[in-house]
C-alpha cells in the first residue's frame, strides 16, 4: 500500500463536478483506494463512493490523504494526485 | 383569465391545455421473499435501472446537451455507489425486508442526510436520488419505470415539481412547455427545458391551475396566463410565430454571407476547442475560425502532448476548415489553468500573473514545439496565428521572433511546412487598446478579447459573484477601447475582429455593425442569428448608433438604445 498527502485547491473544494471526476477517475483502477480529510480529522473512506466523499465535506484548502492498494497503486495514486494539483483540468 | 407569476426557467412562448403530473407510487408490498430471492430482485431492478440511465443519458446527448447528460452520468454514480445500491443490500440481510421496502429506507436516509445539511446543491442531490428511487420502486413493483412516456397529446405539462427522468423523457413534440411550483433557473429540469428548447417557469402557484384549464406561459418573463382570453392568445401566438420565423428564416441562410443592407459584408466565424467543432460550425454557417482554443489540447491530459500529437490535433481543424481562414491562438494558460510541465508557483493574482504570451515567452522550448507543429499542419491551410495576452511592442516582436525560428528549424530538418500565413494578436490588456496604432505596425490583424477587455478596463473579476453585474462588455468604457482598436487598425491597413462573448450577441450587432467591425467570432449555435441580424441593418444608420452608444453614461442607457434599433 502507497499513501500521499495533498492539499485541494479547487474553488468548490471535493465536491460538484470535481468529486465525480474524481470518483470516476479512482474507479477506473483496480486498486483499492481511499481518501481521508486530514483537516477535518476524519476518517478514510473508500475513494469510490461519492456519497462517502460528500460525506467527508472536503472544502478549498483541506487537505487530504489517499492511499492506494493494489496492482496498479502507482498509477492510480499519480492520475488522482494529478488531477487534484491540475485543478481538475478547469 | 387569471395571471400567474413565476421565475422564468427556459425561453420562448407556448399555449396550450395542461396535464397534471403527480407521481403516486402504490403501496409498498409487506411481505417479502427469502433474503436470497429478494437480493435477486433487486440485482435485476439495479441493472434494468443502470441500463434506462444510460439510455437517457444518449436521449439527452443526441438532444445537444453535454451539461444535460451529465445529469445523468451523476445518476449513474449514485446508483452504483455504495452508499446506495450497497446499503440498500445490506437491508435486505438484516431482516425479512421486501426489496422496495430496502431501497424506500435507504432512499429516505441518504435524501434525508442531503437535505439537512441546508445547502441548495445537497438539495438538489437530494431530488437526484429521490428521482432514482422511485424509478427502481416501480421497475421492483413490475410498472413502467415512471416519467412522461404516456402523455401523448400536445400539452403543457403542469407539476409540483419534475424530476430529470420525467424531463427527457417525454416524446418529442408532446411538451408544449412546463410549469412547476419548485425548482429554480439553474436546477436540473431547467437545464434539460432549455437543452430541449422547451419553454419553462418554475416558482408557480400551480395549485391555481385546474384541470381542464388552458394555458398560455413566457419562458422569458415568468409569465403565466390561466384561461387566457381571446386577446393575450392573440398577442402571444404573434409571438410564437415570430420567434418560429426567425429561427427558420436564419437557419435556412445561415450559410450565405452576413451582407447588411447596404452592402456591407462581415466575415462571422466560430469560437472553436477542437476539430469535431470545426466541422458543426461550417454546418451551421461559419465563414471561418475565428478563435481556435489549443490550449485544451493541454489541459486535458497528464502530460503535455509531444509535437505529433499536437500536428494530428491541428490538422483535423484545418482540413475541417479547408481554404477558410483559421485564427490560431497559441497555448493561453496562467496561475488560474495550468497545464503539465509548466510549473508556474502559486500567484496571489494570476489574472495579472504570468499567462498567455508572458508564459509563451518564458518557456521558448514549448513554444517551439507548438509552433513547429502549427506551420506543418497548416500547409495548405489559410493560417492565423495569434498571440494572447500581449500589452507591450517587445512581446509581438519576441513572438514573431520565436515564429521565424520555429520556421527555420523546420527548413534545416527539412520538412514541409506552411510559409504564407499571418500573424496577429489578442486585444485584451487596455494598454494594448491603448497603444493600439503603435502595436498595428507590428502585427496583420487584430482580435478583440472582449471577456477579458471587460475585466480589466472596468477592474472587475467576472467570477467574483458581489462584482460580476459590473462586468457588462455593452459599457461606454469598453465600447470606446473597441472603437478606438478597430480605427487605429484601418488607418495602418490591418483588418480588426473579435472574439469575446460580445460579437455573438445580436444585441451588439448594430453597434459593431457601425464601428465598422471586419470579423466577428462567436460560439457556433449563434452564428445564424447574428448573420440575420447583421443582414436587417444598414451599416451607415448604425454609425449614428455607434455614437450615440459611445457617448451614453452606462451600459444600461446602451442596451436601452440598441433595443430601440
Amino acid at each position: 500500500m502507497i499513501e500521499a498527502t495533498v492539499k485541494v485547491t479547487h474553488e468548490v473544494g471535493l465536491h460538484a463536478r470535481p468529486a465525480a471526476t474524481f470518483v470516476k477517475t479512482a474507479k477506473g483502477f483496480a486498486s483499492e483506494i481511499t481518501i481521508a480529510n486530514l483537516t477535518r480529522g476524519s476518517e478514510p473512506v473508500d475513494a469510490k463512493s461519492l456519497v462517502k466523499i460528500f460525506k467527508s465535506a472536503v472544502g478549498s484548502g483541506h487537505e487530504i490523504r489517499l492511499t492506494a492498494d493494489g496492482l496498479d497503486e502507482r498509477v492510480a495514486l499519480d492520475a488522482l494526485v494529478g488531477l487534484i494539483e491540475s485543478n481538475f483540468g478547469e | 383569465m387569471i395571471t400567474l407569476s413565476g421565475i422564468g426557467a427556459a425561453p420562448g412562448v407556448a399555449i396550450g391545455p395542461i396535464v397534471r403530473h403527480t407521481v403516486d407510487l402504490p403501496p409498498l408490498p409487506d411481505a417479502a421473499g427469502s433474503p436470497t430471492e429478494e437480493h435477486a430482485r433487486l440485482d435485476v431492478a439495479l441493472n434494468a435501472m443502470a441500463a434506462r440511465l444510460v439510455r437517457l443519458g444518449e436521449l439527452v446527448t443526441v438532444a445537444g446537451g453535454e451539461e444535460a447528460a451529465e445529469i445523468f452520468e451523476a445518476h449513474f454514480m449514485f446508483l452504483e455507489d455504495d452508499e446506495f445500491a450497497g446499503a440498500a443490500r445490506r437491508r435486505l440481510d438484516a431482516r425479512g425486508t421486501s426489496a422496495e421496502r430496502a431501497v424506500q429506507i435507504t432512499v429516505e436516509d441518504l435524501a434525508g442526510e442531503f437535505e439537512g445539511l441546508g445547502d441548495e446543491y445537497f438539495a438538489q442531490r437530494a431530488m437526484d436520488i429521490r428521482d432514482i428511487g422511485a424509478q427502481l420502486i416501480r421497475l421492483l413493483l413490475g410498472l413502467e419505470p415512471g416519467g412522461l412516456e404516456g402523455i401523448t397529446e400536445p400539452s403543457i405539462i403542469v407539476a409540483e415539481d419534475l424530476t430529470p427522468s420525467e424531463t427527457v423523457t417525454i416524446p418529442p413534440g408532446v411538451a408544449l412547455g412546463f410549469c412547476t411550483e419548485l425548482g429554480s433557473p439553474t436546477s436540473h429540469t431547467a437545464i434539460l427545458a432549455r437543452s430541449m428548447g422547451i419553454p419553462a417557469v418554475v416558482g408557480v402557484g400551480v395549485a391555481a391551475i385546474e384541470s381542464g384549464s388552458r394555458v398560455a406561459l413566457d419562458g422569458e418573463t415568468g409569465t403565466v396566463w390561466v384561461d387566457p382570453d381571446d386577446e393575450t392568445v392573440a398577442r402571444l401566438r404573434g409571438v410564437i410565430d415570430q420567434n418560429a420565423r426567425i429561427r427558420s428564416a436564419a437557419g435556412a441562410k445561415a450559410t450565405l454571407p452576413a451582407t447588411s443592407i447596404d452592402g456591407v459584408t462581415v466575415e462571422v466565424g466560430a469560437n472553436i476547442g477542437g476539430g469535431p467543432e470545426a466541422e458543426r460550425s461550417v454546418a451551421v454557417g461559419a465563414d471561418g475560425v475565428g478563435l481556435y482554443r489549443t490550449e485544451f489540447l493541454f489541459i486535458d491530459r497528464g502530460r503535455a502532448p509531444d509535437e505529433d500529437e499536437q500536428f494530428e490535433a491541428y490538422r483535423a481543424v484545418f482540413a475541417a476548415m479547408g481554404t477558410r481562414p483559421v485564427v490560431l491562438r497559441t497555448l493561453d494558460v496562467g496561475g488560474d489553468k495550468e497545464v503539465p510541465g509548466v510549473v508556474l508557483g502559486h500567484e496571489l493574482n494570476p489574472f495579472l500573473g504570468k499567462r498567455g504570451i508572458r508564459l509563451t515567452l518564458d518557456e521558448p522550448e514549448m513554444s517551439r514545439t507548438q509552433l513547429r507543429a502549427v506551420l506543418r499542419a497548416a500547409v495548405g491551410a489559410n493560417l492565423k496565428l495569434m498571440f494572447p495576452m500581449v500589452a507591450t511592442v517587445a512581446e509581438i516582436i519576441g513572438a514573431r521572433q520565436a515564429v521565424v525560428d520555429a520556421a527555420a528549424s523546420l527548413v534545416v530538418d527539412g520538412i514541409e511546412h506552411q510559409t504564407d500565413y499571418e500573424v496577429g494578436i489578442m486585444i485584451e490588456v487596455p494598454a494594448a487598446a491603448v497603444m493600439a496604432d503603435v502595436l498595428a505596425r507590428h502585427v496583420d490583424f487584430f482580435s478583440i478579447g472582449t471577456n477579458d477587455l471587460t475585466q480589466y478596463t472596468l477592474a472587475v473579476d467576472r467570477t467574483n459573484a458581489s462584482v460580476a453585474y459590473m462586468a457588462d462588455a455593452f459599457h461606454p468604457a469598453v465600447l470606446r477601447l473597441i472603437a478606438s482598436v478597430i480605427q487605429a487598425g484601418h488607418e495602418a491597413g490591418k483588418w480588426v475582429g473579435m472574439c469575446g462573448e460580445l460579437a455573438g450577441d445580436p444585441l451588439a450587432a448594430p453597434v459593431l455593425l457601425g464601428l465598422g467591425l471586419d470579423e466577428w467570432s462567436m460560439n457556433p449555435p449563434a452564428i445564424p442569428l447574428v448573420k440575420e441580424r447583421v443582414r436587417s441593418l444598414s451599416a451607415v444608420d448604425c454609425r449614428t448608433v455607434a455614437s450615440r452608444c459611445l457617448a451614453s453614461e452606462s451600459a444600461a442607457a446602451v442596451r436601452e438604445i440598441l433595443t430601440r434599433v
